[in-house]
């Protein structure tokens, strides 16, 4: 969303409309007290516009409101938005609503000067009579139409629009629009605060819806084209537009529900991202997002799946053969499918019915599954900037977003639906590997921003337990071996260990026995040692002794003989 | 054919004028109309003000978006004109009086 433009449209007060996405382009509703003019052509929905504001005037933030058509009959006012849950009956009789059918004749006999007096006591008697804070004037190109003194008109309408002002009324006066004006009657000279143009186009066969923002007191603004649309509930705006880049992000990560994908991505995506998963047909696309969802539902977060190409019940049943159950998380009323083909609608349908949802089921996941449906038929330049008006709602609500897409093999398969691929945050590729008789999967990481991820690729292994990442195993030649051959090259290689382990086992055993050996000899050697030692102390002992006693016998002789002792040289 | 002359029966027209307030166009308009029906109708008519500021929710129930706004309500069927009734003709024309003099 600018900033810059809600900053500036901020400083004024505001009176929220309750209009699905037209709060957000206004920077939170009319300017309050004052008066806005709405131009369109017939059929572009001003009447709606007109309608829903005072309901929701009254339903949402307790403003009771005068309706003045010069327009349609008032019976068929409510009959048309009854369909909407819209109960104008039951209002007026709770006198929360006044709606007023000005007839007009198709000539009116002037005799003189007159002025438009009535017209405002009716006014003022409604406005008093509900107690009303919002106004709206349907139709008052019928008024002008009606009498022919433009002079007076003008004076008069100028009069009514101060009068609004001074009441504080916050009003809507819608015209049809002129040829080279806004108004027929130069009417936006009149209204300086407030002017927003409706636009129906037909392109392609599709009617795309325009609302403009042209003037808007205390804004600078150029005024952005936001495309819109009439459902079933009303008026729905898509406050989404490619000038924008201001959003806060997260640096918080969550789970992509599959540990070893998780690991690719140091931890997982960041909250708020949008993920692209691309592949050929039956690589298991849709497997990762419902990895996804499962994660997201089990932390009590809800996650809204869009299914384009597979009934909800089909996706359920195909995620059950691989261990996901998500009619648990649907029941518990965390997971919502939409399910919707691509071609009953033109885009801006889509993004409204989706818009819708998100305002009221508020999901931190979304799943589109596939968004490469959205290629059938229509211009690239406008899905493109489409998509990236997508992708702005997304991260402007936080929402983490998981696109599918279906690419056709081959060279092309890098190459995504209208470059996708540019605006999302990761973008996971999944590929079949033909080798060996068989053909498995790879996942590779693309690109994954701000992430330190791995650049190599993945084995994806789709399991009764889910999906697995496993690393990749090359052959000496450098191929890449999925499938059996890779748990043949695993084999081989364990193998490999297995005998280099066993024979580094072996050598050290025969060393210990060597030493063991060599121990063993050191211990006879010293045995003997220690023997011959003894043997030679004993011997040096009696050496001794034998001295000694020689000594001895020698003296004793000399003693015998009274001989001086002599000495013999030993 | 003269519809408006009366033959055998006498009719009392009936001529409401809506204004808003006392103001010039007002009072112009409620002397020309007495003016009007003295010289067009004689004594064959009824005239009744209704101020709407005084009585709002008449300007609902008449559908008057104009002011002044003078409604024939009898004869039948209801016409009516808007102005300050100047302009004489415009006015005999819209409630479709044929001038008397014959």
């Amino acid at each position: 969303m600018a900033e810059i433009t809600t900053n500036l449209l901020s400083q004024l007060e505001k009176c929220p409309t309750g209009i699905v996405g037209f709060d957000e382009i206004s920077g939170g509703g009319l300017p309050l007290g004052r008066v806005c003019l709405l131009s369109g052509y017939a059929g572009t929905g001003k009447s709606l516009f007109g309608i829903e504001f005072i309901v929701h005037g009254i339903e949402q933030f307790g403003e009771h409101g005068v309706f003045i058509s010069f327009e349609e009959s008032a019976t068929e006012l409510t009959t048309n938005v009854a369909s909407l849950g819209f109960d104008l009956k039951e209002h007026q009789a709770q006198g929360r609503l006044k709606i007023i059918q000005v007839e007009l004749p198709n000539i009116m006999v002037e005799t003189g000067e007159y002025d438009l007096k009535a017209l405002f006591i009716r006014l003022n008697f409604a406005v008093q009579a509900v107690g009303a804070k919002r106004v709206v004037l349907d139709g008052i190109e019928n008024l002008f139409s009606a009498f022919s003194d433009l002079s007076i008109l003008r004076t008069e309408f100028r009069r009514l629009v101060n009068w609004l002002k001074e009441q504080n009324l916050t009003a809507i006066i819608t015209t049809e629009r002129g040829r080279y004006e806004l108004s027929r009657h130069g009417l936006e000279e009149y209204i300086a605060d407030c002017v927003i143009a409706l636009d129906l186009r037909i392109e392609r066969q599709l009617a795309t819806r325009r609302i403009r923002i042209v003037k808007y007191r205390g804004s600078a603004h150029g005024g952005d084209e936001y495309p819109f649309v009439l459902d079933s509930t009303g008026f729905v705006v898509m406050p989404i537009t490619s000038a924008g880049l201001f959003y806060e992000v997260s640096n918080e990560k969550v789970t992509s529900g599959i540990e070893s994908l998780d690991e690719l991505l140091a931890g997982g995506y960041y909250r708020g991202s949008s993920i692209l998963v691309s592949g050929t047909s039956g690589t298991g696309k849709s497997s990762i997002a419902a990895h996804m969802t499962n994660a997201s539902c089990r932390d009590g977060k809800r996650t809204l799946y869009v299914a384009m190409e597979e009934s909800p019940q089909q996706i359920e049943r195909n995620m059950r053969s691989i261990g996901i159950n998500l009619a648990q998380w649907r029941e518990a009323g965390l997971l919502l499918f939409h399910a919707t083909r691509p071609t009953a609608n033109g885009l801006e349908k889509h993004l409204a019915s989706i818009t819708n949802i998100i305002t009221q089921f508020k999901p931190d996941v979304v799943v589109i599954d596939p968004i490469s449906a959205f290629d059938v038929g229509v211009n690239e330049e406008t899905v493109k900037l489409m998509l990236i008006r997508v992708v702005d709602l997304f991260k402007n609500k936080g929402i983490t977003v998981i696109f599918n897409s279906l690419t056709v093999g081959g060279d092309a398969e890098e190459r995504t639906s209208v470059g996708l691929s540019s605006l999302v945050d990761v973008w996971l590729l999944l590929r079949n590997f033909e080798f060996g008789g068989e053909r498995n999967r790879a996942l590779y990481v693309c690109k994954a921003r701000g992430i330190a991820h791995s650049n190599q690729v993945r084995e994806f292994i789709l399991s009764d337990s889910g999906i697995r990442l496993e690393n990749i195993i090359l052959d000496e030649k450098g191929n890449i071996l999925t499938g059996s051959a890779r748990i043949l090259r695993e084999t081989q290689i364990i193998g490999a260990e297995t005998i280099q382990k066993s024979d580094i086992q072996r050598r050290a055993d025969a060393i210990k026995k060597k030493r063991e050996l060599l121990e063993a000899q050191i211990a006879i050697m010293r045995a003997e040692f220690e023997d011959k030692e003894l043997a030679i102390e004993a011997e040096l002992e009696r050496e001794r002794l034998r001295i000694q006693a020689t000594g001895v016998a020698l003296n004793e002789l000399a003693n015998r003989r009274n001989l001086a002792t002599i000495e013999k040289p030993l | 054919m003269n519809e408006f002359e009366e033959d055998e029966e006498i009719v009392i027209w009936h001529l409401c004028l809506y204004i808003a307030g006392r103001t010039t166009k007002s009072v112009d308009a409620i002397s020309n109309l007495k003016k009007l029906c003295e010289e067009s109708l004689k004594d064959r008519y009824r005239i009744e003000i209704i101020d709407l500021l005084e009585r709002p929710h008449f300007a609902e129930s008449e559908q008057i978006v104009a002011t002044p706004t003078l409604i024939r309500k009898l004869p039948e069927p209801i016409r009516k004109i808007i102005g300050d009734l100047s302009n004489k003709e415009k006015v005999l024309l819209g409630l479709e009086i044929k001038p008397i003099e014959k």
